[in-house]
């Protein structure tokens, strides 16, 4: 055993350890307790955890990378702009409101507010979103396992899905909660720690988010000369028009994602609820304002290292790397040099995988083995933490919105406890078998994701907080216009079904924003001529705009409020 | 807090609202897409401008919109004499 895997072995041991501890120590035996955590969570800690929920596998293994190595440096700050500027919106928008209303789930609030066919939509929406996610995280921690320890793939998906059963199904939202918090500390220190050493080492600074400046003259040299666009150019690989409309589609797809907005049911209060958002995108930025540094870093390295050496002397971690299969290296023109170019060109000999730039970036840069398996538990930490959640919304969605609120609404609470942690561990196998076994298409599919839940559920989370005229028609008619839209939008443009060109070059990453939008317009129309929702539900949505006690929202919170009162008397799938 | 008041409070609010998100827009969309060709003409610290908006000086604005958020809310609830926050909505 290699003293990386000597030192990954020692971090992941300890980490895994600590989590199911802290799951252990904060076990649950309330569905409260289970789906929100008890509504008790203070701003800070549930700010670390929505920042350890939400930055996944992909924030940590992969952006960086993308950032690097996908065409120039300007291309990817969709991704840097698109995944923290919906926290504006969720913090201004949604938060404050949704947690008034007092519910569980995203479902939850659908069908309370609109009706119980919209409910079932979001459910849908929910559960596929959900699992979509949960397929990439669970391969990233099979390629963690594989690269750092030896051990088969699957034998490493099967590890991490007895750790997450573990502290998810013991512990709900409450064990869940605890160990994001525990898991954003390993995360983040892992994520800093090499990017000061980096930073320190290449620029004297030890400021990565600062001292990235001084390479940029550098870096934009390098990159002329080997025939790529400069670093910093803009519009070399996305037009404006996909700039903008994929950046949009990000940030009000995270506004609409399932599992983020379920965080802020857990804060403590409307005010807590606030500060939570504020936390999670300060908690959030720590990550993200350091990707793009290591980013530049590492590129500077590989084009420093690797272009015009001969392969045999390339440094050991191009050959560890290659021997996974995570660079591939054609000696096209057989001179046995490594030439790297743009890989539009058609002289380009090498394809470096977007994952391996921060899991190797300790490596590139000469670091000591601790660091090398700091950064391999922080990306484990990254991908069950999301996972978590993910599997979190999965069960609560099935054990709450479709168990208890429409099966059997006799249900004991020890009965939907056991259910929701029946259906956690059917998830967590589920979600495991399609880490092993990834649909192809994974990066694609995770795109669909954010175009769903833009296109989905942000219009009408957000009309049903603002516009009390709202009505359920109008909502479940927008939520099908968008996303059916969307979904066919996707189905044509995306190479392995379509390949179309789609609309004015709209890329299918980018469609969720006219998606929400067409949405938003049906809502709307669609409200305009159908029964108004009633004078109790209006005041509802009302009383959850202020600050302070209202009789009516806790009596609502409560479930003490008659259904008829609420919805008028016939609605729909009622009492069935 | 009677129906005047309450109009008060949400038109406060809403404009509080209004004049941040005009600010996130601008900043994100403006200066690090849009724009960001003639921010590039000008460099800070070896960064071009349009370039540093788009990675860092959005994310950064951000949080501080969120925070002049939070703070301003906080405010806006004083004034209007709410001050104890806990435990004012059980769940379901």
């Amino acid at each position: 055993m290699s003293s990386v895997q000597l030192w990954t072995l020692v971090f992941v041991v300890l980490s895994f350890g600590l989590y199911i501890y802290i799951a252990y120590a904060s076990r649950v035996n309330t569905t409260a307790g289970f789906y929100v955590a008890g509504g008790g969570i203070p701003a800070p800690a549930n700010g670390a955890a929505i920042a350890a929920d939400w930055m996944s596998a992909a924030s940590f293994i992969s952006m960086a990378g993308i950032i690097a190595l996908s065409g120039n440096g300007y291309g990817a700050s969709v991704y840097l702009m698109g995944w923290t500027g919906g926290y504006v919106l969720l913090a201004m928008l949604l938060a404050p409101y949704l947690r008034k209303f007092g519910k569980y789930t995203v479902p939850d609030f659908v069908g309370d507010r609109y009706s119980e066919s919209a409910r079932l939509i979001a459910v849908v929406c929910a559960i596929v979103v959900s699992f979509v996610y949960v397929a990439g995280q669970m391969s990233g921690v099979g390629v963690v396992f594989q690269r750092f320890l030896g051990v088969d793939t699957t034998v490493g998906v099967i590890i991490g899905m007895v750790i997450v059963f573990l502290y998810a199904v013991l512990g709900g939202m409450k064990g869940i909660t605890w160990t994001q918090v525990a898991q954003y500390s390993v995360l983040i220190v892992a994520y800093l720690i090499p990017a000061v050493a980096i930073s320190q080492k290449l620029t004297g600074i030890p400021v990565p988010q600062i001292g990235f400046g001084q390479i940029m003259d550098e870096l934009n040299g390098l990159q002329a000369d080997l025939g790529f666009a400069e670093y910093t150019a803009a519009f070399t690989s996305t037009n404006m028009l996909n700039m903008l409309l994929i950046t949009a589609a990000l940030m009000f797809g995270t506004a609409g994602l399932p599992h983020v907005i379920v965080r802020f049911y857990t804060a403590k209060s409307v005010r807590a609820a606030r500060f939570s958002a504020l936390w999670a995108l300060f908690f959030i930025s720590l990550l993200y304002l350091t990707a793009p540094a290591i980013g530049a870093f590492s590129k500077l390295n590989i084009l420093r290292q690797l272009p015009g050496t001969e392969e045999a002397s390339a440094p050991a971690w191009y050959q560890s790397w290659k021997e996974v299969g995570l660079i591939e290296f054609t000696d096209k023109n057989g001179d046995g040099l490594i030439n790297f170019t743009a890989a539009t060109d058609a002289a380009n000999e090498l394809l470096i995988n977007n994952d391996i730039v921060v899991l190797a970036t300790p490596e590139i840069a000469g670091l000591p083995a601790p660091i090398v398996g700091l950064v391999a538990a922080g990306g484990l930490a990254a991908a069950l933490s999301t996972a978590s959640g993910l599997l979190l919304v999965i069960s609560s969605s099935v054990a709450n919105d479709v168990y208890y609120k429409r099966i059997n609404p006799q249900a004991t609470e020890a009965r939907q406890l056991l259910v929701g942690r029946i259906a956690m561990g059917g998830a967590i196998v589920v979600a495991g078998y399609l880490g092993i076994n990834p649909p192809g298409f994974v990066a694609q599919v995770v795109a669909l994701a954010f175009g769903l839940g833009a296109a989905s559920f942000f219009p009408i989370l957000v009309l049903g907080i603002f516009w009390k005229k709202c009505t359920a028609a109008g909502a479940t008619a927008g939520m099908i216009a968008g996303l059916g839209t969307t979904l066919a939008y996707q189905l044509w443009t995306i190479d392995i079904y379509g390949g179309s060109d789609g609309l004015f070059g709209i890329n299918e990453t980018a469609f969720g924003t006219i998606g929400m939008l067409i949405n938003f317009a049906v809502t709307i129309t669609v409200s305009q001529f159908t029964t108004k929702p009633t004078e109790a539900m209006q005041q509802l949505v009302e009383d959850i705009r202020y600050p302070g006690r209202s009789e009516l929202v806790a009596a609502h919170a409560a479930g003490e409020l008659d259904d008829d009162l609420l919805h008028g008397e016939h609605r729909d799938g009622e009492h069935s | 807090m009677d129906t005047a008041q309450r109009d008060k409070y949400w038109k406060r609010n809403l404009r509080l609202m209004a004049i941040l998100l005009t600010i996130w827009a601008l900043v994100s969309y403006g200066a690090g897409i849009i724009f960001v060709e003639q921010l590039n003409k000008i460099q800070i610290m070896e960064i071009p401008l349009g370039f540093w908006f788009a990675q860092q000086g959005a994310i950064i604005t951000f949080l501080i919109l969120i925070a002049i958020y939070v703070w301003r809310m906080d405010k806006l609830d004083a004034e209007f004499g709410i001050t104890e926050y806990e435990d004012e909505v059980r769940h379901s």
